[in-house]
């Protein structure tokens, strides 16, 4: 079971990804539930072009990446453990740069 | 069941702030966000009505936001300032003439007069050859530095009161460890004043992000679709700053409130009575403010000049040694047309090819040993001709 999910890099993350902001991509999942630390390393294998340390750090994304699923703060949602549902829609914005 | 605003209690909670790890809805984080802004400002009385403020402006995130707010919030609560968007061209190819793009568009969304000045009008000097010149280490150095004195010579020539800049709670954290970890002591004391340069012959600087933090920045832009330029500075990777940055966020990962508590602690922090501090006076060359003779702009460009890029990177008496050295062999009255003075072997200010290598100089002057030469050991190059003439 294939699992469509819209995942949008911004903020300068995008330069990680072929200059791409939005990507939508079908995720193969089988029965289980996909959750974001498993998406993550789906991110890390298929997506990801360069400079891995600058996205991830262990397990989870860099400290001053903000992630927002439909718009809402991961850290409201369980953050790595949170579900991901059809069609849900995974921002990453990159904080760490010059303003 | 999703989560409720913690504030209106009424809608759905989009962010957890970073302050307080409290969940929020969006019309309240504005308002939240703003507020606390608008706070900051009154308490810390950074603006006078009637006062035309420059908005430093790169076309980054803080920048951006800062412009947007204080546009929103001289007008909510009438503080009755002129707001100007000033900006700076570095001569950074692929980095800052993309981020001026933004700049100009903001000019044109929030309707703010823009006025630009460059490196290269301002120092005959851009970052791409500044860089070309002194490689790829203390680069943050120079720019840092001319960026500072640029701004007040930006300011001064709109005829501002006032330098705004979107320096927000983590830069500041983050600064106060860099001042820590290098001994400055001095900078130390500074850099939590949220007005800075304070002085009759400055321009003053605001920091109305300064308890402000990053990620909310970063969500309001985000969440009001503001336009801003994100891309690292292409000489960024090697700044010094990173590893404090990087510190600072596996810091937060643990506790929350780390941010805050630095900048509380740097504010808290005092000097030890009897501590030598440096006196603020003026350059002898610019009358740009100093804590030397001559202002670490004037040092910097005098390096550049002369061919001598390690000038003004590093220690204050190594920077006298080798400024001595460049006025004394400017004071050479050899007529030896070589490269180096005769006298001292340092480089001379017009440097001109001349082939004679030998002990004399060409109007008889003896030469001092070069500074390779130890004890008795003479280095040839000062004393073979290159006619093969004796060594002497």
């Amino acid at each position: 079971m294939a699992l469509t999910v819209i995942l949008e890099f911004l903020g300068g993350a995008e330069f990680l990804f072929g200059h791409v902001k939005h990507h939508t991509v079908s995720i193969e999942k089988g029965e289980n539930k996909l959750n974001i630390s498993q998406l993550l390393m789906w991110i890390k294998e298929n997506l990801l072009q360069e400079r891995l340390e600058l996205f991830m750090q262990g397990c989870t994304v860099r400290p001053g990446i903000l992630v927002l699923v439909n718009d809402v703060d991961w850290s409201l949602l369980g953050e790595l453990t949170y579900e991901i549902e059809e069609n849900d829609r995974i921002t990453f914005i990159s904080t760490l740069h010059g303003g | 069941m999703p989560l409720l605003c913690s504030i209106c209690k009424d809608k759905r909670a989009l962010l957890k702030r970073p302050k307080t790890g409290t969940p929020v809805c969006k019309d309240c984080f504005y308002w939240a966000f703003e507020c606390e802004i608008h706070h900051t400002i009154q308490t810390a009385n950074l603006f006078k009505r009637g006062e035309k403020v420059a908005i430093g402006a790169s076309g980054g995130k803080d920048s951006t936001v800062l412009a947007y707010v204080l546009k929103t919030l001289n007008e909510r609560y009438d503080y009755g300032l002129n707001l100007f968007l000033l900006s700076i061209d570095e001569g950074i190819t692929g980095y800052r003439d993309d981020s001026l793009e933004t700049v100009k568009r903001n000019q044109q969304q929030y309707d703010l007069p823009l006025k630009v000045l460059s490196y290269q009008d301002l120092y005959g000097w851009s970052m791409d050859a500044i860089v070309k010149q002194i490689g790829r280490k203390n680069n943050c150095t120079f720019c840092g530095v001319f960026r500072r004195q640029a701004l007040d010579r930006g300011a001064m020539s709109l005829g501002v009161d006032k330098i705004a800049t979107g320096h927000n709670a983590d830069d500041v954290a983050e600064t106060i460890i860099m001042n820590i970890l290098r001994g400055d002591i001095a900078r130390l004391q500074r850099c939590t004043a949220i007005i800075t340069g304070d002085d009759p012959s400055g321009i003053p600087r605001v920091k109305p992000f300064k308890y402000t933090y990053e990620k909310e920045i970063v969500a309001y832009a985000y969440f009001k679709k503001l336009d801003y330029f994100s891309t690292e500075c292409i000489y960024a990777p090697n700044a010094y700053r990173g590893h404090a940055r990087a510190y600072l966020k596996d810091l937060e990962a643990i506790r929350s409130s780390t941010i805050i508590d630095i900048i509380h602690s740097g504010e808290m922090m005092s000097v030890k009575e009897g501590v030598k501090m440096p006196v603020q006076t003026k350059c002898k060359k610019c009358g740009y403010i100093s804590s030397n003779e001559f202002c670490k702009a004037c040092v910097l460009l005098e390096g550049l000049n002369k061919g001598l890029p390690r000038l003004g990177v590093g220690k204050t008496s190594k920077v006298n040694q080798q400024l001595k050295q460049v006025n004394d062999s400017k004071s050479c009255e050899c007529q030896n047309k070589s490269t180096k003075c005769c006298l001292n072997n340092v480089p001379k200010t017009a440097p001109s090819s001349c082939p004679n290598r030998s002990k004399n100089c060409e109007n008889g002057d003896a030469k001092f040993d070069s500074p390779s030469v130890k004890d008795n050991q003479m280095d040839k190059t000062t004393k073979i001709c290159l006619t093969n003439s004796e060594i002497l």
